[in-house]
């Protein structure tokens, strides 16, 4: 059982747009064995269950359907963690013009 | 209901065009090779004075630009007496939406008011898209960007996440796909179904909007020392940067000014490759991009590429991944700002060259962008370390493509690598002969060429018959 969404929650939903077979030709065997695929994020138009086929208005109002894959889908990327190889960098403290690395 | 499949989509790419375009490309062209370039930029495009006005109502061009005197000074002291450029930057992240991709965006949603359309489409996983985005934003019309964004254990890289961020902040669908060449044929199913106008990267409108950038730094380095630039490093990727700034540099006039692109070197990773997707921590400015836009050009979502670098190059350098994040992080703390990465691809070369150049010449950097979560080196080489790059602290020629990222340990290290220009022009003429193997040839054919390629009509030639003897 998947989890119950209620009508107007932001959503993500998926669709398969080409099976393997359906594929463009000439395209390596590591993207020709998995179905092309796509995401659409909008507003669900019906109440409606994760895992399960639901229609969804995108932003600029236009209608898609699709399997119910996130509900409120994040922004999940940030900065990631500080690069000590970066932070090292400032040539005003290099001593002899080589060898920036404190 | 329309044949929805991956063939009988492709085969009505035609008709799509032409309905979502309002360009007939027929107009121009001459042989199934040759088209006459300069009339369909006159044809379709606008005069600078026109594209100017247009920008400006939408918070595009007048960008700053910046003399980058602390690197300058630092990069002195690895130059021998007498060397190291006058290096300047032209910020365009000061652009609505935080690139020089808003001048390219600006003049085709312009183009699509105008003509009545409802809505734009751009297929880009990159700034273009935010710029679309914000260009239809101020216009009033509907926005559809599809991005190729996640492999198939749907892992997407941060750059690209923070661009479909962006798109929705500006009000925009996105359309978010797996990794493949099949974002052409959904951006064909897409036009088709909505009737919504192409800003296609690749129209004289994108590059006539790019020729404000070159104009506009002519003028500015003019009125700051009282001479032309000497070289403009710019980004080379689908060849558009290159293109439109060279050509707005002759509109103002400074004939002497050397045009060279940069791409970062990923030289082994395949572009169409899920596995080979998230190796990569550039998804622009790129030489995965840049070659095969240079070699041949006309491989785009229109009929004939407005975007035609190797009528501009006078040079073309790589550099190393590990090479840009270092400069990216040198702009930060000699300099005081943040932008790129993807954009510091020509501040990278440009370091590299003015160490070459006499210390009273002049090299503009001509574009930054901006940067933020997941548009940043520590997003993107954590992203990496993640994806089990490696990442180190070294001499750059140890880079190798989706296996090591090398951070230089001193500036005396940034070292472009030159990319034969002769090699680039080898390439297209071996791209022609394979794409058109039983054409024969006309003196128009020969004469496009070598204008294409710059070279003589004796030299085009002489190069397709031995070529051709090769094959």
């Amino acid at each position: 059982m998947g989890e119950k969404v209620k009508a107007g929650t932001f959503v993500r939903i998926e669709q398969i747009l080409l099976q393997p077979s359906e594929r463009a030709p000439k395209i390596p065997d590591d993207t020709a064995k998995v179905p092309y695929m796509l995401w659409i994020n909008g507003f669900l138009t019906a109440d409606g269950e994760t895992g399960n086929e639901v229609e969804i208005k995108s932003l600029i109002g236009r209608k898609h359907s699709g399997k119910l894959v996130r509900v409120n889908p994040a922004y999940g990327h940030d900065f990631g963690e500080p690069v000590a190889e970066l932070l090292r960098i400032n040539p005003r403290q290099e001593k002899s013009g080589k060898g920036g690395v404190l | 209901m329309k044949d929805r499949s991956y063939q009988a989509v492709t085969a009505r790419k035609n008709e799509i065009m032409k309905a979502s375009m309002g360009i007939d490309y027929d107009e121009f062209i001459i042989t199934p090779i040759a088209f006459d370039y300069e009339k369909m930029m006159h044809k379709a495009g606008y005069p600078l004075d026109e594209i100017f006005s247009i920008q400006r109502q939408t918070k595009v061009a007048d960008t700053p630009l910046f003399e980058l005197t602390g690197i300058t000074k630092e990069l002195r002291k690895h130059c021998a007496p007498g060397m190291g450029a006058r290096i300047f930057l032209k910020d365009e992240a000061a652009n609505a939406s935080g690139s020089f991709k808003a001048r390219r965006a600006s003049v085709s949603v312009f183009e699509a008011q105008k003509r009545g359309y409802a809505g734009v489409v751009a297929a880009t996983s990159g700034n273009y898209g935010a710029a679309v985005a914000s260009q239809a934003a101020q216009r009033g019309l509907k926005c559809i960007i599809l991005q190729e964004v996640f492999d198939s254990r749907g892992m997407g890289q941060p750059e690209i996440l923070e661009k479909g961020r962006k798109c929705e902040a500006y009000g925009a669908e996105v359309l978010q796909l797996s990794v493949g060449p099949e974002l052409f044929y959904y951006l064909l199913l897409t036009l088709e179904e909505t009737g919504f106008f192409n800003a296609s990267l690749y129209t004289p409108f994108g590059i006539a909007g790019v020729e404000t950038l070159g104009y506009e730094l002519v003028e500015q380095v003019r009125s700051r020392i009282g001479k032309d630039p000497d070289v403009v490093m710019v980004t080379h990727a689908g060849g558009g940067n290159v293109t439109g700034t060279a050509r707005g540099v002759a509109k103002a006039g400074a004939v002497n000014v050397k045009i060279h692109g940069a791409s970062v070197d990923l030289s082994g990773l395949h572009m169409a490759s899920d596995r080979d997707f998230n190796r990569k921590s550039f998804t622009t400015g790129h030489t995965g991009f840049g070659i095969p836009f240079a070699t041949w050009p006309d491989r785009v979502d229109v009929p004939r590429n407005a975007a035609r670098p190797l009528r501009y190059l006078d040079g073309y350098h790589l550099v190393s991944q590990g090479e840009v994040f270092f400069v990216t992080q040198l702009l930060a703390v000699l300099e005081g700002i943040e932008r790129g990465p993807a954009g510091n691809t020509s501040l990278a070369a440009a370091i590299s060259m003015a160490r070459d150049m006499r210390d009273d010449q002049v090299i503009v950097v001509q574009e930054t962008e901006y940067t933020g979560a997941g548009k940043h080196p520590t997003a993107q080489l954590s992203f990496a370390r993640n994806n089990g790059i490696i990442v180190r602290t070294g001499d750059p020629a140890d880079n190798k493509p989706g296996e090591v990222i090398v951070i230089p340990e001193h500036l005396g290290q940034i070292r472009a690598r030159e990319y034969p220009l002769s090699e680039l022009r080898s390439s297209y003429l071996k791209n022609v002969l394979r794409i058109f193997p039983d054409y024969v040839f006309t003196e128009k054919d020969y004469a496009f060429l070598a204008e294409e390629l710059r070279m003589s009509v004796e030299g085009v030639t002489r190069e397709m018959a031995s070529l051709a003897s090769h094959l």
